[in-house]
């Protein structure tokens, strides 16, 4: 530690000498595809246009499209180059809470890409998808069986999108009893997708607390029951790592004025193989497949957000579905009952990521899966425990699969939460989730995930203890350098913001030219 | 358990650590009862041989468009990806990395999603996209939920050349989150005048190019009819190829164009995930959905980009967001700019040109076949036969034989006999000489077949 630098912000101090290039090492600079491409060139050889009839109708492009144009050795080191710019949950501990970063199994991989499901199109007769059928059938099945719910809607894309397909059904099925209805209750930890989606539904949102111990305010809750909501939209385990115990009073006091019960099922993956949320009295759940089910995230998606009906709810979803027909599987693609809520998505959902989530529940099983749950909740706990004296946990007793801090353990230290995450990512972390849920002060929520072994948990723990004390020992100046050993430091977004610069142009060409 | 690190001594350890005398003793919380004692009643675990066998015994019992002659579209292209593409999206620092909210470690993400969003301004004329949304479908509700907002208007018009699916997501999200939409009969015969539904009310009119159905449509006179009361043009594709032979809807007058990019990057995979592309005018900005990347500078001064402008997004804005979604298509994205990137402009161009110059070729040899009625005067690399029988069952005979002949419009739109005879026929540069020929009989026969 002796050769970090402390007491000064300064760029000199952070990079060493500089070298001619600008790269660092294995740190190597990367233009912009743009600042690299030559007209005419390409790394795509297409075969030569036969004679043919022009049916463009006059409408064929005029101008150039502006593309730069490179060889495919370029290419391949133009992203090979970007990627090493990127942590990932290949590379190592990948905390943030309520993103649940855990390992993405190559099998999964592997088989997506298979002949007769990479290569199947969408409206091929379903004679000749038969097993695709099959698969999505089976990947239903399981999502039943393990949240001890009836019926399954696979079209979501992601969890916002199953979000609304949730409360879309919800609203159906009150419009369809002649019972329109306003508001839905949303706990403020919720995550910003609950109440964004059921705005977007046309509800007003009504926030409801949390109570001292983290979890809904049962009170607050049942006073604001009336025949106006509609429904709510409660996360369990929720946004602070911790399991609602008050979650079948809450189902019931919803039920009971007529509204229906929201699972925002982001954390699922603390409870599976182990709590069956139909038990608990939830109406609809949606499933991030790629949370629970590991299927990658991929820089930000895609992802696939199936969601779980309550009888009450099943009649309402959407289309499309697949059924057990005469001569084998049939998918319905047109709603015959007149109740579906209508379509969300092009095709039949996210296919790709159905493959990959039952290729990882076929692995585990399901013995295994309560050892994804154990381990994920045991993990976030030994986390807590070796962190607790030196951090500040935000509230008393165990959590679930993760373990959320206030930051009143930098009080008086001039150090903030931002600057002790960006510390995390020079000791070789990706920083835990920060500010949220909002809940609580300078939140820092850890989820460590049950890909992590116990020594990468000791040696994290180590870290984030050393940079506490450093903190506590009045080193605020290295915090607020931090990051020094990245390929961009601290980078400015009240730039970004006030002029915003979302595109490359070809004027900028032309000035670098001249 | 291949996947789980922890070993029985480890989770022993573990628990005297923290004090507790077992795992299920941290599930306290959970209301007695509702804490399952033994797994569910499902298959136990198996080994990555066993998975791979179950998984590629179901794959075995389909018919695979690379396996025979097909001619699918309807809003989903088999082409040829170069090996790169899937080579490169499958290093695990992109792979297996989450949303780039931490900028000083994945700037290789941001500067890709950078590059992204200019060529997909590029590709449509517009001025400025964003980082991708769901799909192409998705895309384009967002687009009309755009126009609802910056027109404070809540009526939009849907031409009969858009994707069915489309028009669907559009009637289910205006049903139940509170606007009108005004939709024209399905138009495949490139006929229709919408002109006349466009009023003061409309926020928008979403308009498909290549259509539906195949045609190729002028905007201009469109464009010029919606600005003159103040609504907006939305110009959608769904064959993200197209753009390198058929004019960008930025140079018609449109104010938004979204897409379907599938066709860039990414393999058919039975319908997704796939990638939606979102461009529009610079005025309709701080309107927009959905992430965005920008560029910026470090304390250094060095050039780099971070995620802007969030204050449009949900993890943020709450109920004020203008959009509830979180999660887009990163990898799918970055499928479509590897792709993009190793074709250029003068690979795009050619690729364009082939597709153009092969489906028109097809569509000569179809149209001599008794009875098969060309509908289209113009199109890209997809047209729609009138066929002299109902085309479902035409393409299930066709199917018999192995050829994989089309998407019959009946598939898409339900209920709706004057459509049932069409057949949409589409055909990329993976279509050879030799599988034009196995249709052209499949077709014959199948034509006899049916009754």
């Amino acid at each position: 530690m002796a050769d970090r630098p402390s007491g000064t912000v300064a760029a000199a101090a952070s990079s060493g000498p500089g070298t001619i290039s600008g790269n660092r090492g294995l740190m190597l600079e990367e233009p912009l595809i743009f600042e690299q491409g030559m007209a005419g060139r390409t790394a795509v050889d297409v075969p030569e246009v036969p004679k043919h009839q022009d049916r463009l109708g006059g409408l064929k492009r005029q101008n150039p499209i502006g593309l730069p144009g490179l060889s495919e050795p370029q290419v391949v080191r133009h992203y090979t180059r970007l990627s090493q710019k990127n942590y990932a949950i290949d590379m190592g501990v990948y905390p943030l809470g309520s993103c649940t970063m855990k390992h993405n199994p190559r099998l999964n991989e592997k088989a997506v890409r298979m002949p007769g499901l990479a290569d199947l199109h969408p409206m091929q007769p379903v004679s000749t998808v038969q097993g695709a059928l099959e698969l999505i059938d089976t990947l239903a099945h399981w999502l039943k069986v393990l949240t001890g719910m009836p019926a399954v809607a696979l079209s979501p894309a992601a969890g916002a999108h199953g979000e609304l397909c949730g409360i879309l059904a919800i609203r159906a099925a009150q419009v369809a009893k002649g019972d329109a209805r306003k508001r839905i209750l949303v706990p403020e930890s919720a995550h910003g997708t609950n109440p964004a989606t059921a705005a977007a539904a046309g509800y007003e949102v009504d926030p409801v607390p949390a109570d001292a111990r983290g979890r809904v305010d049962v009170a607050a809750f049942k006073a604001k029951l009336g025949p106006d909501v509609a429904g709510t939209m409660i996360t369990n385990p929720n946004t602070c790592g911790l399991f609602e115990n008050d979650i079948q009073e809450l189902a019931a006091a919803i039920h009971s004025v007529g509204g229906y019960f929201y699972c925002d099922g982001a954390n699922f993956n603390a409870i599976v193989g182990r709590v069956r949320p139909g038990d608990l009295g939830v109406d609809a759940m949606h499933i991030n497949l790629h949370k629970t089910f590991s299927t990658p995230h991929g820089g930000g998606g895609p992802g696939a957000g199936p969601v779980v009906f309550s009888d009450a709810l099943a009649p309402y979803a959407p289309v499309p579905y697949v059924v057990h027909g005469k001569g084998g599987f049939d998918l319905v693609e047109h709603d015959e009952t007149g109740k579906a809520f209508g379509r969300l998505k092009g095709f039949h959902g996210q296919m790709g990521m159905f493959v990959r989530a039952l290729a990882y529940m076929m692995s585990h099983g399901a013995d295994g899966l309560r050892h994804v749950s154990g381990d994920a909740v045991l993990n976030a706990n030994y986390l807590l425990a070796g962190l607790k004296d030196e951090l500040t946990p935000a509230f008393e007793g165990t959590c679930m699969h993760e373990a959320l801090f206030n930051d009143s353990f930098l009080d008086g230290t001039g150090v903030t939460t931002l600057d002790f995450a960006k510390a995390m990512i020079d000791e070789g972390y990706h920083p835990m989730t920060m500010y949220f849920p909002l809940v609580v002060h300078g939140a820092l929520l850890m989820e460590p995930t049950e890909t992590e072994s116990r020594d990468a948990l000791d040696r994290y723990i180590e870290s984030v203890k050393g940079l506490a004390k450093r903190a506590k020992a009045g080193d605020k100046a290295y915090f607020e350098g931090c990051p020094y050993h990245t390929p961009r430091r601290r980078l400015d977004e009240t730039l970004a913001a006030r002029s915003p610069h979302l595109r490359w142009k070809p004027e900028e060409a032309k000035k670098a030219a001249e | 358990m291949r996947y789980l690190p922890l070993t029985d001594e480890d989770r022993r350890a573990m628990l005297a650590k923290i004090g507790v005398p077992s795992v299920e003793s941290l599930y306290r919380d959970v209301p007695a009862g509702a804490l399952l004692k033994d797994p569910v009643d499902l298959p136990r675990h198996a080994g990555e041989l066993e998975v791979e066998r179950a998984i590629g015994a179901m794959a075995a019992k389909n018919l695979g468009t690379g396996s025979v002659p097909s001619f699918l579209g309807a809003g989903a292209y088999r082409h040829h990806v170069p090996a790169s593409v899937d080579h490169l999206i499958q290093r695990g620092e992109f792979l297996t990395s989450y949303t780039p909210y931490q900028p000083e470690v994945t700037q290789g993400t941001l500067q890709y999603l950078f590059e992204f969003q200019t060529q997909v301004a590029l590709l449509t004329g517009m001025d400025v996209a964003n980082a991708s949304m769901y799909d192409g479908a998705t895309a384009t509700v967002e687009a009309v939920m755009m126009a609802n907002r910056v027109t404070r208007r809540k009526k939009a018009v849907i031409s009969g050349s858009l994707h069915p699916h489309y028009r669907q997501v559009i009637e289910t999200y205006g049903e139940h989150t509170g606007f009108a939409v005004d939709a024209a009969p399905y138009d495949p015969e490139a006929r229709e005048d919408i002109l006349k539904k466009i009023d003061k009310d409309t926020s928008c009119v979403v308009i498909q190019n290549p259509s539906f159905f195949g045609h190729l449509i002028d905007f201009a006179a469109l464009s010029e009819a919606a600005h003159a009361v103040g609504a907006l043009v939305i110009a959608v594709c769904t064959e993200a190829i197209s753009y390198g032979l058929v004019r960008a809807p930025g140079n018609t007058g449109c104010d938004v164009a979204v897409a379907e990019g599938q066709s860039i990057g990414n393999s058919l995979g039975f319908g997704g995930p796939y990638v939606g592309l979102f461009a529009c005018k610079e005025k309709f900005l701080r309107q927009m959905p959905g992430r965005l990347a920008g560029q910026t500078v470090d304390v250094d001064g060095k050039r780099g980009w971070v995620l802007t402008l969030s204050t449009r997004e949900q993890h943020i804005r709450r109920e004020k967001a203008t959009s509830n979604i979180c999660t887009n298509s990163g990898l799918c994205a970055l499928a479509f700019t590897i792709h993009l990137t190793l074709l250029g402009e003068a690979g795009l161009q050619r690729l364009a040109e082939l597709n153009h110059a092969t489906a028109s070729n097809l569509a000569d040899r179809l149209a001599k076949i008794p009875g098969v009625k060309l509908l289209n005067e113009t199109f890209f690399n997809e047209f729609t036969l009138a066929l002299p029988k109902p085309a479902i069952p035409v393409v299930e005979a066709m199917a018999r034989r192995r050829v994989l002949g089309g998407v019959p419009v009946a598939r898409l739109v339900a209920g709706k006999p004057e459509l049932e005879n069409l057949l949409l026929v589409a055909a990329t540069e993976t279509v050879t000489e030799a599988d034009m020929a196995a249709l052209e009989t499949a077709l014959k026969e199948s034509l006899a077949e049916v009754k």
